[in-house]
């Protein structure tokens, strides 16, 4: 059903991911290498040398800036220690297999094999966790089977929602996050899913 | 925030205890607690070094003039923050170390854009729809080149590791418009309306007591 109705989009789709794909291995990484690894030193330079020319005391700024950073990271341990905590019960008790189980009607609507749910359920949860699964995944099927190639895609497409949110709040001592989790998991949500249908229009 | 953290530990004892792996959720439990804090002490040097050159940014001018330079994004964004509020500098900061995968200098100067935010919030614990909007950008974010999981399936052997680049590239732009929009939809909603520290109806003192939040 979703094949028809991504098909008249889905040749248009192919061709510019096959042109980006092309481009990939060559120009398009050797210019992003090289940016992020100049972007740094770059911008610190230019930020000292704008702050001299500015006639701001860099030294003196720096360290008034500076003695924050301490208490700042001292400030989101509650934070941390609360979300990293349940995440990793969560994933000790096995309540992922439950989790999948529940789940699998809904994912095999969209086509998702049932073998990367796992990595959808715990993307927001935990970076490594979720890198693992992948690894887990590619090691079984080879990565550049449909499930290694989805399963790469799924990882890249979103973010440990729960560690952002436990940081950044924590930072500045907000408890109350209000709509930010539903939000950014509507988000992470649509990103898998988009994962799926790009990934079945691509490499299908 | 309260029921998903009440709802995964719960979950994570009653399922531990039915699967009998109570002692693997117990360890799980202590190590994680030992890892929160050494990540959060592992901020510490790379905090200290942003917090220092933003301040030194801040004061040389160079965040008001990234705050300038995407003016009309951000005030489509970011409506109720003044258009060259140094917080749209240190956030557009945040974004383009997390498009370049600069995951060491993300951190701290998203950490540096929520200090900004929050001189702007009424309240001290709750968020505001400006923080919502940074954090759905923030969780959804476009990653350029994913490189962690690019290294690990050139280790695999894969032969063009890079080839889920575009995918990725188009799946996470998505995700980030569909952040952004779910952001700027549930702020709408009554219960989401009522708790803006910054809505007018609770920051006026005459309503307060018969408005309580909460």
């Amino acid at each position: 059903m979703l094949d028809k109705l991504f098909a008249a989009p889905a040749d248009t789709l192919h061709q510019l991911v096959q042109i980006g794909s092309a481009a990939d291995s060559s120009l398009f990484v050797t210019i992003m290498k090289t940016f992020s690894s100049w972007a740094v030193p770059v911008l610190i330079f230019l930020i000292i040398i704008l702050g001299w020319y500015k006639k701001v005391k860099v030294y003196e700024t720096f360290i008034e800036g500076a003695k924050d950073g301490f208490n700042v990271a001292v400030k989101i341990i509650p934070y941390l220690v609360a979300i990293l905590v349940a995440i990793g019960m969560f994933r000790a008790s096995g309540a992922m297999d439950v989790f999948v189980a529940l789940l699998s009607p809904l994912t095999n609507l969209i086509g998702m094999p049932a073998e990367t749910l796992p990595v959808a359920i715990m993307r927001p949860l935990s970076g490594s966790g979720a890198l693992g699964i992948v690894t887990e995944l590619m090691k079984q099927h080879g990565p550049d089977s449909f499930i290694g190639r989805l399963a790469s895609t799924m990882w890249g497409s979103s973010e440990t929602t729960f560690y952002v949110v436990a940081v950044y709040f924590g930072s500045v001592g907000i408890r109350r996050v209000r709509h930010s989790i539903a939000a950014g998991l509507i988000g992470d949500t649509v990103g898998l899913v988009m994962a799926v249908i790009i990934c079945r229009l691509v490499f299908g | 925030m309260n029921y998903i953290w009440l709802g995964l530990m719960v979950i994570a004892l009653v399922v531990g205890a039915i699967n009998g792996r109570i002692d693997a959720v117990t360890k799980a439990a202590v190590d994680n607690a030992a890892a929160a804090v050494e990540i959060a002490l592992g901020l510490i040097g790379i905090m200290t070094l942003w917090l220092g050159i933003m301040k030194i940014a801040e004061k040389g001018g160079i965040i008001r003039i990234l705050s300038r330079a995407i003016r009309p994004l951000a005030r489509f964004l970011f409506p109720t923050i003044p258009s060259d509020h140094p917080a749209i500098g240190a956030m557009l900061m945040n974004l383009i170390a997390n498009w370049l995968g600069l995951g060491n200098a993300a951190t701290p100067l998203g950490l540096k854009a929520m200090e900004e935010l929050q001189k702007l919030n009424k309240s001290t614990d709750t968020a505001t729809n400006d923080m919502a909007t940074f954090l759905a950008l923030n969780t959804a974010t476009i990653c350029l080149i994913p490189m962690t999981v690019i290294a690990v399936r050139a280790q695999l052997g894969s032969a063009n590791p890079f080839e889920i680049i575009s995918t990725t590239i188009l799946a996470s732009t998505c995700a980030t418009i569909a952040g952004v929009t779910a952001v700027k939809l549930l702020q709408r909603l009554p219960s989401i309306k009522k708790s803006d520290p910054n809505h007018q109806e609770n920051i006026s003192p005459s309503k307060e007591e018969g408005h309580h939040v909460g």
